[in-house]
């Protein structure tokens, strides 16, 4: 464990921006865990008075229409819109990767069903598709877990039947069934840990669109309902406002999903260098 | 004499091939409700041999002889198409391939693969790829399993503080002793050993050759060795079969076939080995022309017909069968 | 040799920076090929033979980096060449045939095509007379049918296939050098023979100076002139092909030799070499590379020490030869 942390102090040392980004994600987390203990102000609390005052010392990001904290409000929804998005792409890892690797590996008829499900759920515009699911299934937390995760499966299954097909004949594997392992064991046990840094790269990437996505659904008004807070919503209601120049409720939430996008994206590729065994030197 | 150890008869892998149609071809076929045409890729052709109890015999030809497909049915990762496996009297053929990995006899056959570092696990440490068959295949587990892989460390001289290593932290000889421990881990009756120090330097190459020798003896294990460096095959094996286009040409016991070859493959073979001595280069043999295809083979026609450089007539009217003769050799052509 | 030589190879050493420290690959390396003359360099793997070429030809890796020497060929000094000319020269007058041909080859051009793309670039030959002179440099590698092959994709043919084809490229352009690192490994021993006859006559004919990088001594033996011996970055020994044979002087060459296989009858009359390569990123190495591996070790092996000659055309490097 200690040789996976010095070589994680390694790769980031020489590696800025991906140290950045790991700082970046752990100040999101951070936000996610403590952010309703830490907040200044109960981010549903109302007050008439207050309302739509610019960024000071005691609202810092301001506050919106009805007068309540940005600050507080963006500090809370990260907690919500992590976890939508953290449990989508589990989702869409497990069933994407699983299929994925078992098209990959068996081919023929696994491949063909497996490879039309994902060719069918690419046919849409992705985004169209996720809003017909959260209508159709209902406007709840859940169902945007699902959509994204749906829409992220073809992503998965693609990564994985590749990287699983590449290795089906190697020696490493053919070892394995003369070792004993049967089918099941040789994809789980053999090829599976070896694309799961490939994999671990593929979810930090579509963990920022996963975000993107859920607040997108949001923003439209399909998704977490106000007066929740959660980024996308935020967006939505300041974006009424920017007009008339109270530019600070739209921008504080925008600005802070972008960053948990970049975040995520940048994070990919840091993960990759630490995963991979064969730079660990 | 006794029972041999393995013995294949008329062993035949046949891979279907699609035949190549002009689009139009294809278009009319598939109007028409035509099939398309299949033909048979002859990998492995009618194969016979044994090898006995404690005996190393030697596998050589060149690539796309049909020498990987042959390991692949004696080590149970493919279905013959035709044929007899049989093991210590027990019928391996019959067990499907699909089935062999979770049956008893998967312990009796075991292999050393040709790159040591592509058949090892890169997220394995040396001591999770030992104890993969011990695990799998005898049940072991906890304190049993880590003496076990210790003591087959021992045996094949991999120092124990290298178990906690992955392979990239090892060296090419390292690695070797690695895919050795692994496959005499659940004690084989039969080894078969791919080129096993193909990837290694002279240097190393002899360790690993006489670790394999000594733990033959040791063990009481019979070898097949595929190699292409008839050199090796020489110092090694105690019988030697030669293949072309998925037939035996030739097989005899290596002393004999290595200094009066009878099949003009054979002596091609022999005479592309690097020579030091300008003397022993002299009267070498050359092939020229291309090996026929072995799709859908003509049966009439020698397979070594075009490379040949003695053949005739007959030669394509006639295929020559494996004839005995003295010395128990074994030679597939007309004039030998 | 009274000519001058082909390439003329002085002093060069090599490092390459890697996170565990500088690694001294190659150290005062000297190397001379004439002109058709065949030499092969030959060691275990880390000895610096491919180094010593990819340095040479000016395509080493980023980490490494010469740190001394010249590399004298047709009046230039290759380590000396802006990048631009090299690259000029690589093409036309110095060849080098890789050891994977299949990744070296492009996978979505026809191999005909390959080959007429360099007669264009480098050749002088009008892309109306390249695709039949490519035709005639598959022939000239004796590639059967080569008419059809020269329409075929990397892909459709065979590795021996392949490395002729990359042969054919490496030659179109009658380079005055070629560099050929283990162009036989992985083929079949009636395949190697094929090609190494091939390049052997290539280099007669045509006054071709060819470095030859293999660990098989035999191999360089049969096909080579002379053959340099490396051991962990230093050339050790030197000498005609059938003199290093018969006398090899330095006890590395002789431990090499005695862990062929090849005359002897049983496997127990091979030996291995004891010992293993030096780790190169020590500073303490000691001036003799070999001497913490050598039975025959004496204290002054510590002190500077060159090639030195101990017969016609043969060099050693050890203080005590054989």
């Amino acid at each position: 464990m200690s040789a996976l942390l010095r070589h994680a102090r390694y790769v980031l040392s020489g590696n800025p921006v991906t140290a950045l980004a790991f700082g970046l994600f752990g100040l999101l987390l951070f936000a996610a865990i403590f952010g309703s203990a830490i907040a200044p102000y109960d981010p549903l609390a109302t007050e008439a008075a207050r309302a739509l005052k610019p960024p000071s010392a005691a609202h810092w990001f301001g506050t919106d229409q009805l007068g309540r904290d940005i600050f507080s409000r963006v500090l809370v929804a990260t907690r919500l819109d992590l976890t939508i998005a953290f449990a989508s792409v589990i989702l869409a890892f497990l069933l994407g990767a699983l299929s994925g690797v078992a098209a990959g590996y068996f081919g023929g008829w696994t491949e063909r069903i497996v490879g039309r499900i994902a060719d069918t759920i690419m046919a849409f515009p992705l985004f169209v598709l996720a809003m017909g699911i959260v209508a159709a299934l209902g406007n709840n937390v859940t169902n945007i877990v699902i959509a994204t995760a749906i829409i992220n499966y073809p992503l998965y299954v693609r990564v994985a039947r590749a990287e699983a097909n590449i290795r089906r004949d190697a020696g490493f594997v053919e070892a394995a069934r003369l070792s004993g392992n049967g089918e099941a064991r040789v994809l789980l046990g053999h090829i599976l840990p070896n694309i799961m840094p490939i994999m671990m790269v593929q979810m930090s990437l579509t963990m920022g669109y996963a975000i993107l996505n859920a607040a997108g659904l949001s923003f439209i008004g399909l998704g977490v309902k106000p007066p929740h807070p959660e980024w996308g919503i935020m967006v939505a209601e300041g974006a009424n406002f920017i007009q008339s120049g109270e530019w600070w409720i739209a921008l504080f939430p925008g600005a802070t999903l972008m960053l948990a996008v970049f975040c995520f994206n940048l994070l990919g590729d840091g993960l990759r260098d630490i995963v991979d065994p064969r730079q660990r030197t | 004499m006794t029972a041999p150890l393995l013995d294949i008869g008329e062993l035949a892998k046949r891979f279907p091939v699609g035949r190549k149609r002009s689009l139009p071809q294809r278009i009319a076929d598939s109007v028409a409700g035509r099939k398309p045409p299949v033909s048979l890729l002859h990998a492995v052709d009618d194969v016979s041999f044994t090898i006995g109890r404690g005996e190393t015999v030697g596998l050589v030809g060149e690539s796309g002889c049909g020498k990987s497909t042959l390991v692949r049915l004696v080590n149970r990762l493919l279905d013959p198409t035709d044929g007899i496996i049989r093991l210590g009297g027990s019928d391996l053929g019959a067990i499907r391939a699909a089935d062999f990995a979770g049956h008893p006899a998967r312990a009796r056959v075991q292999m050393v693969f040709q790159d040591a570092g592509d058949s090892l696990n890169p997220r394995y440490t040396a001591a999770d790829a030992i104890g993969d068959p011990l695990r799998r295949l005898k049940r072991l587990g906890g304190a049993a399993l880590r003496a076990r892989v210790e003591e087959l460390a021992d045996m094949t001289g991999l120092p124990r503080e290298l178990l906690s290593r992955f392979p990239h932290q090892l060296s090419g000889g390292q690695k070797a002793r690695v895919g050795i421990a692994r496959a005499i881990a659940v004690q084989p009756d039969l080894l078969i050993l791919d080129e096993p120090t193909a990837a290694l330097d002279v240097s190393v190459q002899v360790v690993i050759l006489q670790l394999l020798q000594r733990l033959k003896a040791e063990l009481g294990m019979s070898y097949l060795f595929v190699s292409h460096d008839l050199n090796v095959v020489r110092l090694l094996c105690d019988r030697v079969l030669v293949m072309y286009l998925g037939k035996i040409v030739e097989s005899g016991p290596a002393a004999t076939l290595f200094t009066d070859p009878k099949h003009p493959y054979t002596r091609a073979l022999l005479s592309a080995i690097p020579q030091a001595d300008p003397v022993r280069r002299a009267g070498r043999l050359r092939l020229g022309g291309e090996p026929r295809s072995p799709i859908d083979p003509d049966p009439k026609v020698c397979r070594f017909y075009g490379r040949c450089p003695s053949s005739t007539e007959r030669c394509t009217q006639e295929a020559p069968e494996l004839r005995r003769l003295e010395g128990e050799r074994a030679v597939s052509c007309h004039f030998a | 040799m009274t000519a001058a030589p082909a390439l003329k190879v002085e002093n060069l050493s090599v490092e390459f920076r890697t996170r565990a420290g500088v690694v001294r690959v190659l150290e005062a390396v000297d190397l001379e090929v004439g002109k058709g003359e065949t030499v092969a360099l030959v060691g275990e793997s880390g000895s610096g033979k491919s180094v010593t070429a990819f340095a040479t030809m000016g395509i080493l890796d980023p980490a490494g980096r010469v740190t001394s020497g010249s590399a004298m060929f047709g009046g230039a000094d290759l380590l000396a060449l802006p990048e631009r000319e090299l690259a000029e020269l690589r093409g036309r007058e110095l060849s080098m045939i890789f050891q994977n041909p299949r990744t070296a080859l492009n996978p979505i051009r026809r191999v005909g095509q390959q080959i007429a793309d360099v007669l264009v670039r480098h050749g002088g030959a009008t892309r109306a007379q390249a695709p039949q002179a490519a035709i005639e440099m598959l022939r000239r590698v004796r590639i059967p049918d080569p008419e059809r092959r020269a329409r075929a994709y990397p892909f459709e043919l065979s590795g021996g296939m392949c490395q002729r084809v990359m042969i054919a490229i490496a030659l179109a352009c009658r380079p005055s050098l070629l560099i050929a690192d283990e162009p036989t490994t992985g083929l079949d021993v009636t395949t190697q023979a094929v090609i190494m006859d091939l390049i052997g006559e290539l280099a007669r004919e045509s006054g071709m100076a060819t470095v030859f990088i293999t660990h098989d001594l035999a191999l360089a033996a049969e096909y080579c002139d002379r053959i340099v011996v490396m051991h962990a970055g230093h050339i050790v020994e030197s000498a005609p092909s059938a003199q290093l044979f018969a006398g090899a002087r330095h006890p590395y060459t002789a431990r090499l030799l005695a862990a062929t296989p090849g005359e002897t009858d049983s496997l127990q009359g091979l030996q291995s070499i004891p010992g293993n390569l030096p780790d190169l990123r020590r500073t303490d190495l000691p001036a003799c590379r070999y001497s913490e591996r050598c039975e025959r070790r004496k204290p002054e092996c510590v002190s500077p020490l060159a090639l030195a000659k101990v017969g016609e055309r043969h060099l050693v490097a050890c203080r005590f030869p054989l």
